[in-house]
């Protein structure tokens, strides 16, 4: 759309954007006197845990970017008193490391993100914590200490819960139908580099669509609904539900509409909502493993003793136990 | 319909809705929002916004910043005033910014109405719109969403059914342009100002809203801190330079005098500055280190409207550094003001901050520094907790006899001194801030630009052995101001400036050497005209600045919207038949017995000091600072009954122990026992 195209030269760029963090290390005056620039600048201590979180983006929240979360995500965690662990250097950054995001305008029910801690905490509090300092619609819903391996290798593919208003049932039915029967399904995305073609089908594993009217109380309600702005839509709502495998590029809600566009000229008449239901490895039944189910079996949550009660400044350092190199191989951004 | 009207023309017929209930439109806008780029920031949801419940309301503030939202939500003006008015208890503040045109026009064809983000209620059902014009170049902006809001573009027309539409900020300092569009004015600080016309609002609507909006206005003009336009009538003389402007209701005072807020300890705010989901320009928490400037640079119309200097005290700073840090989450906070380093105890400060914060990851910055001010210790304790941005300095005038013209006495040496230095500190990139079109500038001035940048490459290669060193050179085209000794000046025409910058170019790159080190940015000289235009404009601007929004324009502060042309032909069309011009508003030098059209808004200033000022600017003779010889006699201070506040104190700032780890917030919850 032109109208999208004109939109994208309004960003500016900004300065602050644009500084490139300098690598000094140590510098002498032509006199010889040591400045007070120190070897290792902003030296950080060797994180001692990690932890595993799942959260959801609901509501309005679903208009952030992967940028917006993840600096909402890291002032949050200052907020919130947590001792994160930072990288070092003259542009030091809090160790947090992303799986792949839920695009701009998707809601998600399913997101992780793996922090590295330079004091154990226990993840109960912790998720409290986090959970309070968050705006509403940035919600964690689980934190587990990390166990071996790491989050990326757990997550291949996405469950999405894609409602349309104002397309029936029948119709949606149909196009999917024809979706699935087709062997290979061309679409286009506007990216920054101008138009990209990708096959959307090699990427869809199942699709199926559901008529609200016949699903009862013990299906999924719509997640977003749970959010107090969410505007009642007329019916009929077609709900689609797909699970697509995150291939590069990646294959998005967007991409999987555009598809149905293409083989079956289905064009939603307000855009679709998107919700990701669920992140994990596909098993052999095209179901989507945990991806913190091994973690959260290997360390049982101790009971919290009371955090509420004022507790001696102890901190247990389990000093040198952390891992030294960087964190778990991660994917950062929206991917595509 | 006249030429060159007839491509984007906005539809500006009155809209299709009024505004009868105060329900939120968000569910008519989220439909709209997947369609529009970057939607984030027309969703609120920052944290620390307040929202309240509407009927429980006595006075109700829509508070705009008129500009797109990543500049407008950082503005700590508009912050301030919001919590101070959301901390009444029977008051209710929400925000509005200005929406992008792909979003104005999917407004129009939906029929949604311009809105806050804190509770998406429509701005037309608010009792009070509040403005805040740092710039100029946001006037178009005002009537985008006065027109989207469904109220009146012309103040004139509006009925009791409407808001009062208020401005602010240093632009207000000469509302004149935009006068028709506005229902009054604050000059000067606000904290207090909006205290009282919140009372005089409440007090107007219990006592069931007697003569309407006219004995409203007048109640606020009656206070004499309050400029209400249409109670003032202009005439003109033959020559089309104005000849009175005086009251035409008995009530209202020959003259507004514009706010000081006194003893910034007693307004600490904002408290808890909003954190925005979307990025803004300013990612950081801001505190106002002092507010005020008496260094007298003749250019700068915030020295000279917000004297006297008032310092906030260093553990004023301290806590609401702690407290911005606990409810934002910023890893960086800025100390503002005018010339931060020149706080009487800056260098306790910085150093008291960065011992407090050593290990959190918490970086300071001080936006404005004066290079005569600076020293390397203050950039290690800058640098010390956090990340290390560029350094950047203002010396605004290449030659040594411009800056004694516009009176910023940096020597050539304590800058070569101070950037050398720093690259040995370990800084690889200096930014240096010019000005082109200076009152009496030649060539020869603007080309000694490209030898002090030189001079800054060679001597910092030299000082840190390296050759990667890098000095980017900034420059801005002069635009006098109302309120400054420069306001009688002609502004340079942009072909001069234009031309300056070109050879600039060339002696940069003369030596090929020095020249790949140094970088040049600048602007062409036609947007800074048109600022020009609207800063000593007068109400025949306001025909003007009507035209031009209506064939178009929006955002002229954004290269990328702004169109000269437009701007050109509209001054053309509406000026020339009055007998004035762009040029008469512009490149004219004013002389002393011309009455200018703020006359009657008393910043404090002197008029016959100023008209002195001006004298000595031409004579090259140098001004100090009030704040370390006698007093000069500007007329701030006995004009407004205020006296300078600075220390030093003497006090230190006391470690808050204990801070966390990585984090400047300790959390027992997260300790494990």
């Amino acid at each position: 759309m032109e109208e999208e195209a004109a939109a994208i030269a309004v960003c500016r760029p900004r300065a602050a954007a644009l500084v490139v963090a300098d690598r000094v290390r140590v510098t002498r005056t032509d006199t010889g006197v040591a400045l007070s620039r120190q070897h290792q600048p902003n030296p950080s201590d060797p994180p001692v845990q990690r932890i595993r979180l799942r959260y959801a983006k609901r509501g309005r929240v679903r208009f952030t970017s992967h940028r917006d979360v993840a600096r909402t995500f890291e002032r949050a965690l200052r907020r919130a008193g947590v001792p994160m662990a930072y990288s070092q250097g003259f542009s030091p950054h809090p160790r947090v490391s992303w799986v792949g995001a839920a695009p701009t305008g998707v809601a998600s029910e399913a997101e992780y993100v793996e922090i590295a801690l330079v004091r154990p905490v226990d993840p109960g509090p912790l998720r409290q914590a986090l959970d309070a300092a968050l705006p509403p619609g940035l919600d964690v819903l689980e934190t587990v200490v990390a166990g071996p391996g790491t989050l990326a290798e757990k997550i291949d593919a996405s469950r999405w819960w894609i409602e349309l208003p104002g397309v029936a049932p029948d119709t949606l039915a149909d196009a999917v139908t024809r979706l699935m029967a087709a062997e290979r399904v061309e679409v286009e995305r506007l990216t920054k580099n101008g138009r990209r073609t990708m096959d959307a089908r090699a990427a869809i594993v199942t699709t199926e669509g559901i008529d609200p009217t016949t699903v009862g109380e013990q299906a999924c309600p719509p997640p977003t609904a749970q959010v107090a702005d969410w505007p009642e839509h007329a019916a009929p709502c077609g709900i689609l539900v797909a699970v697509v495998r995150q291939t590069q590029p990646v294959v998005r809600p967007d991409d999987v509409l555009s598809a149905l566009r293409v083989v079956a000229g289905l064009v939603p008449p307000v855009p679709a909502m998107a919700t990701r239901m669920a992140q994990g490895r596909l098993d052999d039944r095209g179901d989507l493993a945990d991806p913190l189910a091994a973690d959260r079996a290997a360390s049982p949550e101790p009971a919290p003793a009371g955090a509420d009660a004022p507790e001696p400044r102890q901190e247990r350092e389990a000093t040198g136990a952390g891992e030294q190199g960087p964190g778990p191989n991660v994917v950062a951004g929206p991917a595509g | 319909m006249p030429a060159g009207c007839v491509d984007n023309v906005p539809p500006t017929e009155p809209l299709p809705w009024t505004v009868v209930s105060v329900e939120s439109v968000f569910p008519q806008l989220e439909p709209l929002l997947p369609r529009v780029s970057k939607p984030v920031q027309y969703v609120g949801g920052e944290l620390n916004a307040t929202t309240k419940d509407w009927d429980a309301a006595a006075v109700r503030w829509c508070l705009m910043y008129p500009d797109a939202y990543e500049v407008g939500l950082p503005n700590q003006g508009v912050m301030i005033l919001y919590e101070i008015l959301n901390e009444l208890p029977d008051v209710l503040a929400e925000r509005t910014y200005s929406v992008w045109p792909d979003l104005e026009q999917l407004m129009r064809q939906h029929g949604v109405p311009q809105f806050t983000v804190d509770s998406h209620r429509p701005v037309g059902a608010f009792d009070l719109l509040g403005v805040s014009f740092a710039t100029e170049l946001g006037y178009t902006n005002l009537l985008t969403a006065l027109d989207l809001a469904g109220i009146p573009l012309h103040a004139a027309d509006r009925t009791e059914d409407h808001p009062v539409v208020v401005a602010g900020g240093h632009a207000a300092f000469n509302p004149e342009p935009i006068a028709d569009f506005l229902d009054a004015a604050v000059l000067g600080d606000g904290e207090e100002a909006v205290l009282e016309i919140t009372d005089i609002v409440r007090r107007w609507k219990d006592d069931g809203r007697p003569g309407g909006r006219e004995e409203l206005l007048l109640r606020l003009a009656e206070t004499g801190g309050v400029y209400v336009p249409r109670f003032y009538d202009v005439e003109y003389l033959p020559d089309g330079r104005i000849q009175r402007v005086a009251p035409n209701r008995d009530r209202v005072p020959f003259r507004v005098f514009k706010r000081t807020t006194m003893d910034l300890d007693a307004w600490p705010y904002p408290k808890k500055p909003l954190v925005p989901l979307a990025e803004s320009v300013h990612e950081r928490a801001s505190v106002e280190i002092f507010r005020g400037c008496t260094r007298g640079c003749r250019f700068c119309q915030a020295g000279m409207i917000t004297r006297p200097v008032r310092e906030r005290s260093i553990e004023g700073i301290g806590e609401m550094v702690q407290r911005g840090l606990e409810t934002t989450g910023f890893e960086e906070v800025g100390l503002l003001s005018l010339s931060s380093a020149d706080h009487s105890e800056i260098a306790e400060l910085t150093k008291g901050l960065a011992d407090r914060y050593e290990g959190t990851n918490t970086g300071l910055s001080l936006p404005s520094t004066r290079v005569d001010a600076f020293n390397v210790d203050l950039a290690n304790e800058l640098s010390r907790n956090g990340r290390r941005s560029g350094l950047t300095f203002a010396p605004e005038g290449g030659s040594e006899r411009i800056r004694r013209v516009i009176n910023k006495m940096v020597s050539e040496d304590d800058l070569i001194r101070t950037v050398t230095t720093a690259y040995a500190s370990g800084w690889r990139q200096v930014k240096l801030y010019f000005m082109c079109g200076l009152p009496t500038e030649t060539d020869e001035d603007v080309l000694q630009i490209a030898r002090m940048a030189q001079e800054v490459i060679r001597a910092g290669r030299e000082a840190s052995g390296r050759k990667d060193i890098r000095c980017t050179i900034s420059i801005g085209a002069f635009v006098p101001k109302p309120h400054t000794p420069f306001q009688w000046a002609g502004q340079c025409d942009p072909d001069t400036v234009d031309s300056r910058l070109r050879k600039l170019r060339a002696a940069v790159n003369s030596d090929r050497g020095l020249g790949r080190n140094i970088g040049m940015r600048y602007h062409d000289g036609k947007p800074s005209l048109i600022e020009g235009l609207l800063s000593r404009g007068d109400r025949r601007i306001g025909l003007v600045i009507e035209r031009v929004w209506r064939e178009g324009g929006r955002f002229d502060g954004w290269h990328e919207h702004f169109s000269y042309q437009r701007w050109v032909d509209a001054g053309a069309t509406e000026l020339e038949p009055l007998g004035v011009s762009l040029d008469w508003f512009t490149t004219r030098e004013r002389d002393e017995t011309e009455v200018l059209p703020w006359d009657h808004l008393d910043s404090g200033l002197d008029k016959e000091w100023l008209w002195a000022d001006w004298q000595d600017a031409l004579d090259e003779r140098e001004q100090d600072d009030c704040r370390w010889t006698p007093c000069f006699d500007c007329g701030v201070c006995p004009a407004m009954g205020t006296d300078i506040q600075v220390g030093p104190t003497g006090r230190k700032l006391l470690p808050i122990s204990p801070v966390g780890k990585g984090t400047p917030v300790r959390n027992p919850a997260l300790t494990r026992s």
